[in-house]
């Protein structure tokens, strides 16, 4: 139990999948407008997180381990996930409409998100069992709730500011990123220094 | 159009008039990661090359066999397929950047930047015209890295080259006359090393500095700024029930 609440808050904190280990970039600056679509997006990257990871752990365990064939983790890691992701859109396309309108619009822009594929490849680096991989993965997509929230946050504040004609778009908001990474840096040592 | 341009042009557009991450921002990811120092970069750089020159021939040479519908994951599994043989191959040889590149090795497999170029170009053009694309995108890509990871790794670290060893350890032991890097500062004087450089947020920033002065110089030039368009570079954009079908119905992208 405190080693799944010490992988959980490593996920979350110190380990942030987009402001610590920038992965899922795209849909951090593409996606963090608005608000609720900043929400809706981090819904969808939790659920097939969690998804993904519970398919590919026993398809490696049980398939690719066994018969030595670790070196093809990536091309069969990759097609799941999109295979995947495509069969859950069209399921809540066709039962659960309301589900879909909220979550299911954002899904095929996961299906290329390096989020998710990194995840399922970290699990396997770590040398995770079953159930940490979960809450490694749903810590992870918690993490980026955090930062797609926060930094959403912070974007409504820059629309009204007056910013120099050479700094405005993309690069402000990278360096806006820049300082709420900062933040972040502050959790350093935070779960060591808790579960010591 | 694009057959009417010459492979000169094909190779060089890639360094700045449609520099895939300062340009045309793409493969944004690998760029904030893994470009804390140079070999890295060098190393990344080199990779994604390899990759995208390889993606795009056997693209472009199967560009009339794959089903327009099954295109995205055709691309996929041709891609992955190149990424899986540069990863046994870094692995084999250069073991040390395995190490430092770690997971973001196989995710070249989602690296927008390749399966960009395969949707836009591989799957429209000529075999030698889509090798040449991917050859001067892959390189700049590296060129784009190697500013990246200049910059940080100066400051950041105080040393430009560090750990030169290390990649060339495939040539045998003391290549260059054992050339390891050079230590710009020492950090034992009153000048230290701003090591927030090289950590996550120097990432994000010595980015936003570097595309300010790129969009400065495209102004110049008076050609439009980078901006995340995200949609119309996404191979995604046609199966995307998102803002992309807006941008694409508006005719943005």
């Amino acid at each position: 139990m405190k080693l799944m609440l010490s992988v959980l808050l490593t996920a979350v904190l110190t380990e942030n999948f987009i402001l610590c280990k920038f992965l899922g970039i795209c849909p951090f600056l593409g996606v963090s407008k608005k608000l609720n679509t900043a929400v809706g997006m981090s819904g969808a990257v939790i659920f097939v997180m969690a998804l993904a990871t519970a398919v590919t752990y026993p398809i490696n365990k049980f398939l690719l381990v066994k018969h030595d064939l670790e070196y093809l983790q990536t091309i069969v890691f990759i097609l799941v996930i999109a295979a995947l992701v495509q069969f859950v859109e069209i399921v809540l396309k066709k039962f659960m409409p309301p589900l879909y309108n909220s979550l299911g619009i954002y899904l095929p822009l996961i299906t290329t998100n390096c989020a998710v594929l990194g995840v399922v490849m970290l699990n396997i680096g770590k040398e995770f069992n079953f159930a940490l991989s979960m809450v490694n993965s749903i810590g992870a997509g918690l993490g980026f709730m955090l930062a797609m929230v926060m930094f959403a946050g912070v974007r409504q504040k820059l629309e009204g500011c007056d910013i120099p004609k050479f700094m405005q778009g993309l690069p402000i908001t990278l360096v806006a990123a820049s300082l709420v990474s900062v933040s972040f840096l502050g959790f350093t040592g935070l779960v060591d220094g808790i579960f010591a | 159009m694009a057959e009417k341009r010459s492979i000169g042009k094909e190779f060089t557009k890639g360094f700045i008039s449609e520099n895939p991450v300062l340009r045309l921002v793409l493969g944004t990811c690998p760029t904030l990661a893994v470009t804390t120092s140079v070999v890295n970069a060098i190393g990344m750089g080199l990779a994604a090359t390899i990759v995208l020159i390889g993606s795009n021939m056997v693209i472009s040479a199967l560009r009339k066999i794959i089903p327009s519908k099954v295109r995205i994951p055709a691309f996929v599994v041709v891609i992955a397929s190149f990424v899986t043989i540069v990863q046994m191959l870094v692995k084999a040889f250069v073991p040390v950047l395995d190490e430092s590149l770690g997971v973001y090795l196989p995710l070249i497999v989602v690296n927008c930047i390749i399966l960009g170029r395969a949707e836009a170009f591989a799957s429209k053009n000529p075999v030698l015209v889509s090798a040449v694309d991917g050859l001067g995108m892959g390189l700049g890509f590296t060129t784009a890295l190697l500013c990246m990871s200049s910059i940080r790794e100066i400051i950041g670290a105080g040393t430009f080259l560090s750990g030169t060893q290390s990649l060339l350890a495939l040539f045998g032991d003391n290549v260059l006359g054992g050339f390891d890097g050079f230590t710009l500062i020492s950090g034992n004087g009153a000048l230290k090393p701003m090591v927030i450089l090289i950590l996550a947020p120097g990432g994000f920033f010595v980015f936003g500095l570097l595309m300010a002065c790129v969009n400065k110089l495209a102004e110049k030039k008076g050609k439009p700024k980078a901006e995340l368009k995200g949609c119309s570079n996404c191979p995604m954009a046609a199966s995307c029930s998102l803002e992309c079908k807006n941008d694409i119905k508006e005719g943005k992208a």
